[in-house]
């Protein structure tokens, strides 16, 4: 047997974890359809649901529970590194405008040429 | 492990490359190779999603209205169909590690149709949009808008979805290649790496779906 770790998996720990996954496909669709007041809190609710989905395939679909920690880091290390992605633009972003306001004007109304 | 033992395994296991000492560690090897690959495609894809999050906070009104343009219906049975050949895949792993050649050609077969699915549904997304005019960047020709500026959410979404569909049909090929060496009988209980490696891309392209689907069709 190719040494692969104790695996605890089989089939109906997959059916069960596919079973978790439709289920909050179809919650994150009806969440989407709830209106909270603040947009964000939509797309905070939205992401939150993505990322249990993306943890539960991650986990169980692709082993990583089960397996060498070794995949788990690099992973994370893939995922830190796309936080600091995230994080700094949206700070640098958001600081535009303190640094230097932009004078006031529209979008283009038509696609640009 | 020595040397003698080393020499025995190689001369047994006709997959084990000679610079690997037994099949563990190849296996091993193999297995952090993918996942280094699969932390570059998180961050392929990373991109779009930091440029598509600034644009949307950017621009709210346009990006609002532009996505009513889309249908959630087909975005959420895609979501389904993916998340099916992601089962059907990791069934596949399993049937391969079980030693059981059938359900793994049949299994790997599955994940081909649902993504055979998908990307039928994809084409009949696009044959709308094309229709309507709700074209990428300079090629958008929709007459009408009540706010201005949509064309840059649908410049985001075809780039997106399209490389996302280019993964699909990647991924499909390697499936493909992986179904005939399944067939060939080169897989067995002691050697399924490359069904292995096939199934973490593969669940990684349902990943990148599963946060494609609310940003670009449900966020309002």
């Amino acid at each position: 047997m190719q040494p692969h770790g104790e695996h605890a998996l089989g089939p109906r720990t997959y059916v069960k974890v596919l079973a978790a996954l439709l289920a909050f496909t179809v919650i994150t669709v009806a969440a989407a359809g709830v209106n909270f007041g603040s947009a964000s809190v939509n797309v905070v609710i939205a992401m939150a649901i993505a990322t249990t989905k993306a943890s539960l395939v991650a986990l169980y679909f692709m082993h990583l529970r089960h397996e060498k920690p070794m995949n788990t880091v690099i992973f994370l290390g893939g995922l830190f590194a796309l936080g600091v992605f995230l994080i700094l633009c949206f700070l640098d972003t958001g600081a535009r405008e303190l640094i230097r306001p932009p004078a006031v004007r529209p979008i283009a109304s038509a696609a640009p040429r | 492990m020595s040397d003698s033992a080393v020499a025995l395994e190689h001369a047994r296991e006709p997959f084990l490359q000679h610079h690997f000492s037994d099949a563990g560690q190849q296996a091993d090897a193999s297995k952090i190779g993918m996942w280094l690959f699969l932390v570059t495609e998180i961050l392929l894809f990373g991109g779009l999603f930091v440029g598509y999050g600034i644009m949307q906070w950017l621009h709210p009104e346009a990006f609002q209205h532009a996505h009513h343009h889309l249908d959630r219906t087909l975005g959420f049975t895609n979501t389904i169909v993916l998340l099916l050949s992601s089962f059907t895949m990791v069934m596949a792993v399993h049937s391969a590690r079980a030693g059981d050649r059938r359900k793994l050609i049949l299994y790997l077969a599955l994940t081909l149709a649902f993504a055979a699915v998908f990307l039928g549904i994809k084409y009949v997304e696009y044959s709308h949009k094309f229709h309507e005019g709700l074209l990428p960047g300079r090629f958008y020709s929709h007459a009408g808008d009540a706010v201005p500026g949509q064309f840059m959410f649908f410049s985001f979404y075809f780039m997106m979805t399209g490389l996302h569909g280019l993964h699909i049909v990647g991924g499909m090929a390697v499936i493909g290649w992986v179904l005939r060496r399944a067939v060939r009988g080169d897989f067995s209980s002691r050697y399924y790496t490359p069904v292995d490696l096939a199934g973490l891309y593969w669940h990684l392209v349902d990943m990148i779906w599963i946060y494609l689907f609310p940003l670009l069709y449900l966020i309002s």
